[in-house]
């Protein structure tokens, strides 16, 4: 009778890296339903090509490095890469976008950088920005919330739009970004950073009907639904409390000094949390394991640098909505934070102390 | 504030960073009862079960040993015995896989149980009586080691004297399935209580805390009850967290306190037993039983009866598993401590020890395996969950690069293996397996430049070593060079004394008159070597008859000369001498009976001069007028001899009927007769006296064909011998500056030789034979050595050309005067150089002069 040898501890926790990558997928689920709810189903589009797309990028890649595949594909790593990517663009952007982005997150930002683990940036960040700087046009693919739209949509908008730009009706995406009274509406962070270099003040600029909630007429809900998302994942213990809490806290503090600062410039902190990708960013994208700081007290660093960095982008950079640059200037820096941040050992005295 | 002794003693607890919640599967064996097996039909015990080294055999194969018998015997302090768990006798002491994770062979004694149960003769011993020494003594005589799993001896730890602040008694029992010290706490409170009595004797600390996890209730129970009525006892119950068991982090949780890196909690007033060991001490000490069994955990789903077991060591693990209902399953594991630390079996015959707490036997699913190994997605669960505050993830990424600086760094070595990283790894990478690795290495590398260093170290002090011998020497070398030449110095002073003292008598005798008698001998020298010449000039070119007028002339002034200077008056008669043999050697072939006048004592030199056989001067004047202008040098004069030698040869070669063998004679007359007036060259006599017997011999070469009807032999060998030294006449500026540098240098006379030339081819042997029949004229012992000299250098040839032979003979010649002289004791390794450089150059002459005749 032989037995089998092996090296301890032979127990182990059962938590895989598969039911974590699983966990963050489906907890982008209240969002992307908020998303539906008051955008439209483009955005199922653009999940499913992006899901597509990054399978197959992955199992190109695998195979050229002769790993295994499915086995790999198991791990849901790109999954999560195309779920993000496709949340975080237009939902109206042309498909090719989205295609384009995945393609470029698997295989440049991943799997070139080393695979899983070793990617040195946040995949979908990357493709966000490749995105956003390459094609700024469909990047402004944003329509109005169905609510406020001018052109009722049909059934079928949403596959015309995004596979010909132009909706079964014909409309192209400008006119359909137009509301009931003839405005070209964007975002309301769009929205605000025009108005406020149109020297409107906020409270003026807050008359419009996007800004009938606090973040944003449909943007609230994305933004909360992230929120509860982040909240199950952080009970779950997929994520910890540090880098979403930097995030938030680090916006907080900063539009806080703001609003103090002048009120009518500068936008309150409850904004800054529900519109735009704040909450998306907090609990989804700056979490990546595999490009945050690895160190407690450096996520808590890495955190706030990523809601100063959005801060600033936000009132005096020149996009709307900085999140994507401010995680990866924030992974820029992860390896000097790591580095610095490295705990007390046990029975080692702490650096410089006596 | 209160002082950390008051928070201690209030029940304050702390806690250590991370840990982790396993499911602690402990209800299936703490419930039940204590089981006791049978005996097993072997017992395997190893000699060692513990930090240190094993003990010394006290018994062989095939004794008789009782139970409790000790089996080995401590000789140090790190060595702790071994005893007999049962009486039975030894079947053998061999190697076998032993209780460790790599299964390697170590030595056990192999015991086959008889069955009785007999024990030996046990001594109790009251602790209230006895010294601690005595104490120490027994508790290592006893074979106790840690039996929490390390295994280090007891009586080492137990023996600080001073500075001990807490005793901390380890029940934590944090892996999950073992309940083994829970069951002993749950029957023995008591005597671990007196077992901790026993360590408060030695230790003297200042109170005792016995941490318990909370999982235990009735354990807790039992230790409360016991220490109840006991001083600054305390138990502590801990909220149950894999691995508070370990030594650090209970101390930590105990009493905030940390161990320092590298250093041991004596060092910060804390010593550590485990409640096992506390058991066995008071039993060793109180019972005199020593650690011959512990109590097991045997659990694992595989088995239909998991419980603890009290086990004899030395107890192969399938006994126990098989007492408890073993099923096995395909491709299982069997785990020899818990699931977290423990290490997997390859077999079953491996035994119980000293520190086995535990054996598993899982199922499959109830323990699976781990899956294959991902990519680190750098969760960081691994640092939340490590106890040592540690960096797994930066610890992984440096122990794949095999970045010892950066472990170092990383404090690699702070890592108690817990397991606890790999346990909540979601990659499931063997996290604790990479980092024993490094270990292993760096280990290795650090033995590497150790072993490096002393090497160096070594090398460096041989080389100092040799450098310092040799300077020695060379002092010691130069000191007695030193010395030598002082004594050399003094020897030459002493030398130069004894001829000044020599010397004296002449200079003193030198008046005015004899200065100017000085004066006129010399004068009229150099009007006799003036006529020498011109006689040379006149027999040159006429016939040799002219030759007695002019020969009488020098020697009259020789014979004037000689009145002035013995020495001189000596080398003008030898002048004379020479060239009157010339003279009457020019036709006369009776003359060569004219030998034996030669033979008058040449002791008196001026004697000879007067010879009449010397008034024969032969052709080889130029020879002799070359001769005589050397007269004055004894050595110049051997060597102008033997020039005069060598003409006469080429000349009688040459046709010329000139026993050159006179003139040689002659010439070595005179030579002998100089070389006898140096006061040194006394001796020189002798060999003259022979040599020119020697000479003599080969006269009648004359006519080498009208001696050859009366002796052939000796025909045949004067002329070939006049032929061989006309060669060498032929070169004979060179022949002359090479003997005479040889010859002056070493003062060696030639004589003629003693063998006759030869003129026809023989074989080595006929050469042999020929120069080895006796000659009537020449002595045995010159014979000899020409003999052999020629012997020598021929070698075995077949066929030995007459000119060869005769340069044989010509060498053995010049080699036999060296010889003979040697005989009259000159130094004797400046004769053999000087024959062996006399021969080289004779053979080069010979060589150059056959090549000219060609």
């Amino acid at each position: 009778m032989s037995f089998r040898v092996a090296a301890s501890p032979h127990h182990h926790a059962r938590v895989q890296t598969s039911t974590l990558m699983l966990k963050v997928a489906l907890a982008t689920l209240p969002g992307i339903a908020a998303q539906l709810y008051f955008f439209g189903y483009a955005v199922l589009i653009q999940l499913a090509l992006a899901i597509l797309t990054a399978w197959s990028a992955e199992a190109l890649m695998l195979s050229l490095r002769e790993k295994t595949i499915v086995n790999r594909l198991k791990d849901h790593s790109a999954l999560v890469t195309g779920v993000l990517l496709a949340i975080a663009i237009p939902a109206y952007a042309p498909w090719w976008i989205v295609v384009l982005g995945t393609a470029f997150a698997i295989i440049v930002v991943k799997q070139l950088y080393g695979g899983l683990g070793n990617n040195l940036f946040n995949p979908a960040m990357a493709a966000y920005v490749l995105l956003l700087i390459s094609f700024p046009q469909q990047m402004t693919a944003w329509t109005p919330p169905i609510a406020l739209q001018a052109q009722q949509q049909s059934t079928f908008d949403p596959v015309c739009v995004v596979f010909t730009d132009f909706s079964c009706a014909g409309y192209s995406i400008t006119q359909l970004k137009t509301d009931v009274d003839g405005m070209t509406m964007a975002t309301p962070l769009d929205t605000l950073k025009t108005d406020l270099a149109n020297n409107k003040t906020i409270s003026e600029s807050r008359q419009q009907p996007i800004f009938a909630e606090i973040g944003g007429v449909g943007w609230n809900w994305v933004n909360l639904g992230f929120l509860i998302g982040g909240l199950w994942l952080w009970q779950q213990g997929v994520i910890q409390w540090r880098i979403p809490v930097a995030v938030l806290v680090s916006l907080g503090i900063c539009s806080s000094i703001g609003a103090m600062v002048d009120a009518d410039q500068f936008a309150s902190p409850l904004f800054h949390w529900f519109s735009g990708g704040t909450m998306l960013a907090a609990f989804f994208i700056a979490t990546d394991p595999v490009s945050a700081s690895t160190t407690a007290k450096g996520r808590l660093i890495y955190g706030a640098l990523i809601g100063f960095l959005v801060y600033l982008i936000r009132t005096f950079g020149g996009f709307p909505d900085g999140y994507a640059f401010a995680v990866m200037l924030a992974n820029l820096a992860v390896p000097l934070i790591d580095a610095y941040t490295k705990p007390r050992t046990y029975g080692h005295k702490a650096k410089g102390s006596e | 504030m209160t002082s950390l002794f008051q928070q201690i003693k209030s029940g304050m607890l702390w806690d250590f960073h991370g840990g982790i919640h396993p499911p602690a599967r402990k209800t299936q064996t703490s419930q039940k009862p204590l089981g006791r097996l049978n005996l097993p039909e072997r017992l395997f015990i190893p000699l060692r079960q513990h930090i240190g080294v094993a003990g010394k055999l006290l018994v062989q194969a095939g004794d008789y040993v009782l139970k409790g018998q000790p089996l080995t015997a401590a000789d140090n302090a790190m060595a702790v015995p071994v005893h007999a768990p049962t009486s039975g006798h030894i079947l053998a002491i061999d190697e076998h896989p032993s209780a460790h994770p790599s299964a390697l062979p170590e030595p056990m004694i192999v015991l086959v149980p008889d069955g009785l149960e007999q024990w030996r003769e046990r001594h109790p011993l009251d602790p209230e009586l006895i010294t601690r020494q005595q104490i120490l003594a027994r508790i290592q005589d006893a074979g106790i080691a840690g039996m929490g799993g390390a295994g280090f001896p007891t009586h080492i730890k137990s023996s600080a004297s001073q500075g001990v602040d807490y005793l901390i008694i380890n029940a934590a029992e944090c892996e999950p399935y073992i309940t083994a010290d829970d069951m002993l706490m749950q029957s023995e409170a008591e005597t671990i209580m007196q077992g901790i009595d026993i360590l408060c004797d030695l230790l003297s600390p200042k109170a005792v805390l016995i941490g318990i996890e909370d999982d235990k209730p009735r354990a807790i129970a039992a230790m409360q009850q016991a220490c109840a009525n006991r001083k600054d006892f305390y138990v502590r119950v801990v909220p149950a967290k894999y691995p508070s068991g370990g030594e650090k982090q209970l101390i930590q949780r105990l009493t905030s306190k940390e161990v320092p890196a590298g250093r041991r909690p004596l060092d910060i007033g804390i010593v550590m037993q485990n409640v096992g060991t506390a058991f066995a001490i008071a039993q060793a000490v109180l019972h005199d039983i020593p650690l011959i069994s512990r109590i097991v955990t045997v659990v694992g789903e595989t088995l239909s009866r998991p419980q603890n077991v009290l086990a004899l060591v030395g107890t192969p693990v399938g006994f126990l598993l098989d007492s408890c209902g073993f099923a096995a399953e395909a491709k299982q594991r069997v785990i020899m401590g818990g699931p977290m630390m423990g290490f997997t079996l390859p077999s079953l015959q491996i035994p119980i020890v000293k520190t086995s707490n535990c054996i598993i036997a899982p199922s499959n699913a109830e323990l699976p395996a781990a899956g294959p190994e991902l990519d680190c997605i750098r969760c960081g669960a691994c640092a939340e969950a490590c106890p040592a505050t540690l960096l797994p993830q930066q610890l992984l990424w440096f122990s794949k690069a095999k970045d010892h600086d950066k472990l170092k760094e990383h404090h690699l070595s702070d890592c108690i293996e817990c397991g606890a990283c790999a346990y909540v790894c979601p990659s499931e990478i063997p996290l604790v397996h990479y980092y024993r690795v490094a270990k292993a290495e760096i280990r290795e590398q650090h033995r590497d430049e150790v072993k490096a260093e002393q090497a160096k170290a070594r090398f460096e002090a041989r080389n100092e070593r040799l450098e310092r011998e040799k300077q020695e020497r060379m002092a010691k070398n130069q000191a007695l060079a030193a010395q030598r030449q002082s004594m050399l110095a003094v020897q030459q002073k002493q030398q130069i004394a004894e001829a000044a003292s020599r010397v004296e008598p002449l200079a003193e005798a030198l008046s005015k008159e004899q200065i100017i008698a000085e004066r006129e001998r010399k004068k009229a020298e150099a009007r006799a070597y003036q006529a020498a010449k011109a006689l040379t000039a006149q027999t040159d070119s006429t016939s040799s008859h002219s030759e007695p007028a002019t020969e009488v002339a020098p020697t009259t002034n020789a014979e004037v000369a000689a009145s002035a200077d013995p020495r001189q008056s000596a080398v003008a008669a030898a002048i004379a001498r020479a060239k009157a043999k010339k003279a009457a050697s020019s036709g006369e072939v009776a003359e060569t009976n004219q030998s034996p006048t030669n033979q008058s004592p040449t002791n008196n030199a001026v004697a000879e001069p007067v010879s009449p056989a010397e008034t024969a001067t032969e052709i080889p004047a130029p020879t002799a007028s070359a001769e005589s202008s050397k007269a004055s040098d004894p050595r110049a004069a051997a060597v102008a001899a033997a020039i005069a030698r060598a003409k006469a040869k080429k000349a009688a070669n040459s046709g010329e009927i000139a026993p050159a063998s006179h003139a040689e004679a002659s010439l070595s007359d005179e030579n002998h007769a100089e070389a006898n007036n140096s006061p040194a060259q006394n001796v020189a006599a002798e060999p003259v006296t022979h040599a020119e017997t020697a000479t003599e011999m080969p006269a009648p070469t004359a006519s080498a064909e009208t001696s050859k009807a009366t002796d052939p032999r000796t025909a045949a060998v004067a002329a070939a011998i006049a032929r061989a030294k006309a060669k060498k006449a032929a070169s004979i500026s060179e022949a002359a500056q090479l003997g005479t540098a040889q010859f002056v240098e070493n003062g060696v006379a030639i004589t003629a030789p003693p063998v006759a030339a030869q003129s026809r081819d023989m074989s080595a042997t006929e050469l042999k034979q020929v120069i080895s029949a006796p000659n009537e004229e020449t002595t045995a012992p010159e014979h000899t050595v020409v003999v052999d000299v020629v012997t020598a250098e021929i070698g075995t040839a077949d066929v030995v050309t007459a000119d060869v032979v005769n340069a044989e003979i010509v060498n053995a010649e010049i080699v036999t005067a060296a010889k003979s002289v040697t005989h009259a004791a000159i130094d004797p390794k400046k004769a053999a150089i000087a024959a062996a450089i006399a021969r080289a150059k004779a053979k080069k002459a010979s060589d150059q002069s056959q090549e000219k005749s060609e």
